[in-house]
């Protein structure tokens, strides 16, 4: 629950201005934007997400050291399992292997 | 060696163990409380204790939701959830802790609708695919995730979402911090601060402890190097006689925090006047409820909660473990009746549970990094 998963903004939601696709590793999931909305986010920023909200922007190298983070603490798994869990049903299917494990 | 190969930088770890053994008072006993359960178990899972000398100590801190909900709180919740027409969402994490009569997992075992979301927008979003029925949300955790629950509530009011709701057990982390330092049989030299809380409140909140405790607090980040430089530089404080608040994870936690996040919780929320902990009690002005703007989206204010109060099972020794004042394999239960298998209490379900990190990384002793740098 309190883990930290790094992702990259890949479109804004023309009709929920506080709605962005995120991709993390070859998973895209729609995510929150709305605690950062002091930040004006933008497609090609790193963000870091909390339960489905992205909680902080962070640089491009804090994002892989991030999933390196989690992939040594055992938690890569779990935040997959999470991130693939956002939007229950998961109208998007864009899931490839993930990049981590290669 | 798998841990080994995947670990960056151990010439690096093996130097800040170095450091560490260096600045450490020989004539101390230095205590020192990570906060956060992420830390706990990546201290476990990295076994950095066996880089620190015997006088430097590490104590688990109180900063894992699940751990400190009292049973009566699931209780209540899981009454709801007994009602017609009526889902319980929550997240992964809840499922498995016990409540007097089983845990959410059971329930749903027995016909209740338990459902788990990985976050509260799904279950808002599970309200609008089931209109005719009731959805609410068993909110936990710190600030790291209170702020995701006031937007929720946030998105709902706006949408005219009737059938959504929140039972709401978030705590914030400060008051908690203060208990323990009240706490008569607790000693302790500085604190290891929680990473993500952090980039919420900032590193502010954390003051007092510097000013009128007169303890260090350093706000680490999760990789062994980072809680590794957060003791460093605790103990560079301690030598110099210095209390201050230093941010280890300037990375990812601003100084000041997230204002909008901030914002979204001031909103929703308002402090209850006192609450109850596993271990620590009541404890006032510790934990968030619903205002009543947002009063038809409370489960509590909306449907009669029965308030049950419940005593940890006596054998169980949470309470002196969530505390710090006693180790995890110093409760009687430990390995025996309690196990991450067949939980008793909920320290032995969270992954961030102090007894769960100790019994699968400690219990078991896996082949660390620490082992391999301390050679």
């Amino acid at each position: 629950m309190c883990l930290a998963i790094p992702g990259k903004i890949i479109e804004l939601d023309p009709q929920n201005t506080h709605l962005a696709v995120v991709d993390v590793v070859g998973v895209r999931r729609k995510v929150d934007l709305g605690l950062l909305q002091d930040e004006s986010p933008r497609v090609g920023d790193w963000v870091l997400i909390h339960v489905g909200f992205a909680m902080s922007k962070i640089s491009e190298a804090d994002a892989v050291d991030q999933m390196q983070t989690l992939t040594m603490l055992g938690e890569a798994e779990a935040a997959m399992q999470e991130v693939r869990g956002y939007g229950l049903e998961n109208e998007e299917q864009a899931d490839s292997a993930p990049r981590w494990k290669q | 060696m798998k841990f080994v190969d995947e670990f960056r930088a151990p010439e690096l770890i093996a130097k800040a163990g170095e450091e560490i053994r260096r600045l450490a008072d020989p004539n101390r006993h230095h205590r020192i409380m990570e906060v956060c359960g992420g830390h706990t178990h990546a201290i476990y899972r990295f076994g950095l204790k066996d880089l620190l000398p015997a006088n430097v100590e590490l104590i688990h801190g109180p900063g894992c939701p699940v751990c400190v909900l009292p049973m009566g709180r699931i209780d209540d919740g899981l009454s709801l959830a007994a009602q017609p027409n009526f889902i319980f969402a929550a997240f992964g994490d809840m499922m498995r802790v016990p409540g007097t009569h089983g845990s959410p997992l059971e329930y749903k075992a027995r016909g209740t609708d338990v459902r788990i979301v990985y976050s509260p927008a799904d279950a808002l979003k599970l309200a609008r695919n089931n209109p005719e029925k009731h959805v609410m949300f068993f909110a936990i955790g710190f600030e790291t995730t209170a702020p995701s629950t006031a937007l929720t509530l946030v998105r709902a009011k706006a949408e005219g979402l009737r059938n959504f709701s929140v039972f709401c057990n978030h705590v914030t982390i400060i008051p908690a911090i203060r208990a323990i330092l009240d706490s008569p049989d607790m000693r302790l030299d500085g604190f290891v601060g929680p990473g993500h809380v952090s980039t919420v409140i900032g590193c502010r909140p954390y003051d007092w402890i510097a000013k009128d405790e007169g303890k260090p607090v350093v706000v680490s980040g999760f990789e062994p190097l980072d809680i590794l430089q957060s003791i460093v530089m605790l103990l560079r404080q301690l030598r110099r006689g210095e209390a201050k608040v230093e941010n280890q994870y300037k990375r990812v936690v601003p100084w000041e925090g997230n204002r909008a996040a901030l914002r979204a919780m001031a909103e929703v929320f308002e402090l209850r006047p006192y609450f109850e902990w596993r271990g620590l009690g009541f404890i006032s002005q510790s934990a968030l409820r619903i205002r009543s703007s947002f009063a038809e989206w409370d489960s509590e204010q909306r449907f009669s909660v029965p308030g049950v109060r419940v005593t940890d099972p006596k054998a169980a020794q949470c309470g002196e473990v969530l505390k710090g004042v006693l180790k995890p394999a110093q409760c009687k239960l430990f390995g025996r009746e309690c196990t991450p298998e067949q939980p008793v209490g909920a320290l032995m379900v969270s992954s961030e549970g102090s007894c769960a990190a100790y019994y699968n990384y400690e219990h078991r002793k896996p082949i660390t990094i620490a082992s391999a740098a301390a050679v």
